[in-house]
């Protein structure tokens, strides 16, 4: 953000009152008058955004995922996204990551909300280097996105050299037998996931997915029509998100035999975020384990 | 009679001295909007009467005297911006922004209809429409966005948001209220058409909003109150906020369905078209006026 703010005056930043959680104030103290806090009230973040945007201005929101989603979702359906204005949402503190604070924190329908809405592009970002690049990149694609960042630090994934492509699913690992699909926090532990069942003969193959929207609908087919399995993993409800889109699109080209590995239409609890992937069946021996399960052994 | 409808591009002169003259323009205009309202909610067979027809007097004030813009340049940078928050007076805005010529007047016939441009409520696929509307409580956020954005590009346009009494109940309107009053918008101007009726009846019984104007000041806004069919009242409270010391709140009072003898105070014409019949009825009476 603050690379795109010096090199642009078109990108304003807007906060609701977390500026030190999400780190929006690093942005405010480098171009102040470019930097608006509207306090606790998200309805009118996500209006003031959408003014600004109809004005010419790139504007950057954040605050967490669930407010803005959920909070805000009526203002930024039929504001930001009708009117398909330059707002980008970059949420934090999605899915689980917020851990101890609990369900009333955690957004785990927060993509499934965003997909459902028209132009909005939906983007879940693995690592620091995957979440930089996303921002830059969507700063200069017209339209409205939703990136769904998360709480904690994560092990990169990527480097320097990460470019995003929009609509793009990166293939991590290629294999035969099995494909995981896994975006966001999760992706590291499909990659482990991946090295578990190696030692068992099981080639995973692993696909990075990042654009929930728009999908990456070829690369998922020839996947699955090369594996005929799919494990999508996610720390977000398997309804209407990554594991819901993936089903979708299965089938309707009646492709392969397809697990969702995620939230089950359940409400989160506090927790630390390493001990609720294990209560949801998010780590990498969870997701061994299912593949095991599919491949028949 | 030939209508002089060039809208301003720069700020207009003072009222003084041709006031007379001022106010029979903008009153001919506004005669010929209620025209366009009646006949295209009646043609299109449902939208929202009371309200288009309570706001006539303001959006000709700030269309055809206050606001700087060029309709055959709808993006042009330095124009001032317009928000019709309540967005269910949706004919009333196409109506002045056909008579401004931003798009054909026949468009008007077309409204709510598939395959034509006039969406129920606002949308920005219509030129001149700034921001899509309709959902209650939403614009005087947008408008605000706007106001801020004339601050950042040194500009000295402003941002005019039209609300209604029955969607200061939503509690965005007060997000909103804060925020403006907190950072400064003072380019940014409301005005509230305060025609105390609501789909459910009464405002006061729905849900009461007095003392409105206090509420407004508490928040930190300067507040008028105009007679809101007044064109010269409106236009003189619109001129003193060219000081720019706002935000500024210009509470309208108006009567729901103005114009329209059995549709004026009338709660069921707040979402119900005329009938064909009612339609050549209000017609001849507003024509006869």
């Amino acid at each position: 953000m603050l690379e795109l703010g010096a090199k642009d005056r078109r990108i304003v930043v807007l906060d609701a009152d977390l500026s030190k959680s999400t780190q929006t104030v690093r942005f405010a103290d480098r171009f102040p008058e470019r930097f608006f806090d509207c306090g606790v009230a998200e309805q009118n973040l996500m209006g003031t955004a959408a003014g600004l945007a109809a004005s010419g201005k790139i504007v950057f929101v954040s605050t967490f995922a669930i407010f803005a989603s959920g909070r805000a979702f009526e203002q930024v359906r039929n504001t930001i996204a009708y009117g398909e204005l330059n707002v980008k949402i970059c949420p934090s503190h999605g899915g689980i990551s917020v851990g101890e604070d609990g369900s009333s924190h955690q957004a785990l329908e927060d993509v499934a909300l965003m997909r459902a809405v028209p132009k909005m592009r939906v983007i879940v970002p693995a690592d620091y280097y995957q979440a930089r690049d996303a921002v830059k990149a969507a700063a200069y694609i017209d339209g409205p996105f939703y990136i769904r960042m998360s709480r904690p630090s994560v092990p990169a994934i990527y480097g320097e050299d990460y470019r995003f492509e929009l609509g793009k699913a990166p293939v991590l690992r290629e294999g035969e037998d099995v494909s995981i699909l896994a975006c966001g926090i999760v992706l590291g532990e499909a990659l482990e996931a991946a090295e578990l069942l190696a030692g068992d003969g099981i080639q995973a193959e692993v696909l990075d997915m990042v654009c929930v929207k728009p999908m990456d609908s070829e690369s998922v087919l020839k996947s699955c029509e090369k594996t005929g399995r799919v494990i999508t993993v996610e720390d977000h409800s398997i309804t209407g998100g990554l594991g819901g889109a993936v089903a979708e699109l299965l089938a309707e080209k009646s492709c392969g035999r397809l697990y969702r590995i995620g939230i089950r239409d359940e409400f989160g609890v506090s927790g630390s975020v390493r001990g609720l992937m294990e209560h949801f069946g998010l780590t990498a021996s969870s997701i061994a384990r299912v593949a095991r399960e599919m491949c028949g052994s | 009679m030939r209508l002089d409808l060039k809208p301003p591009e720069e700020v207009s002169p003072s009222i003084e001295g041709r006031a007379g003259e001022l106010r029979e323009k903008l009153e001919a205009i506004a005669k010929e909007m209620r025209l366009d309202i009646v006949r295209m909610i009646g043609l299109a067979g449902s939208g929202h009467p009371g309200g288009s027809l309570s706001c006539v007097e303001i959006l000709v004030s700030l269309y055809f005297y206050k606001m700087r813009h060029r309709p055959d340049d709808p993006t042009w940078p330095e124009r001032d911006r317009f928000v019709l928050s309540k967005g269910h007076a949706a004919p009333a805005l196409y109506a002045v922004l056909a008579r401004c010529g931003y798009f054909d007047r026949e468009e008007l016939w077309g409204l709510r209809k598939l395959g034509y441009m006039l969406q129920g409520h606002p949308s920005m696929n219509t030129p001149g429409v700034e921001i899509c509307t309709g959902s209650l409580g939403q614009g005087l956020a947008a408008a605000t966005g706007m106001a801020l954005a004339a601050r950042l590009d040194s500009l000295d346009y402003r941002a005019f948001a039209l609300i209604g009494d029955g969607e200061s109940q939503e509690g965005e309107i007060w997000e909103s209220a804060m925020f403006a009053a907190h950072h400064r918008v003072n380019n940014l101007v409301g005005i509230l058409d305060r025609n105390r009726l609501q789909i459910d009846g009464p405002c006061c019984d729905v849900m009461e909003l007095e003392p409105l104007a206090d509420k407004w000041r508490a928040f930190g806004w300067k507040v008028q109150e105009v007679d809101g069919h007044d064109v010269l009242e409106i236009c003189r409270a619109l001129d003193s906020t060219d000081a720019l010391a706002g935000p500024y709140m210009i509470i309208a009072h108006t009567v729901k369905g103005k114009g329209v003898s059995f549709m004026e105070n009338v709660v069921d014409f707040h979402g119900k078209a005329p009938t064909p019949e009612e339609m050549e009825r209000a017609l001849k009476e507003i024509e006869e006026s």
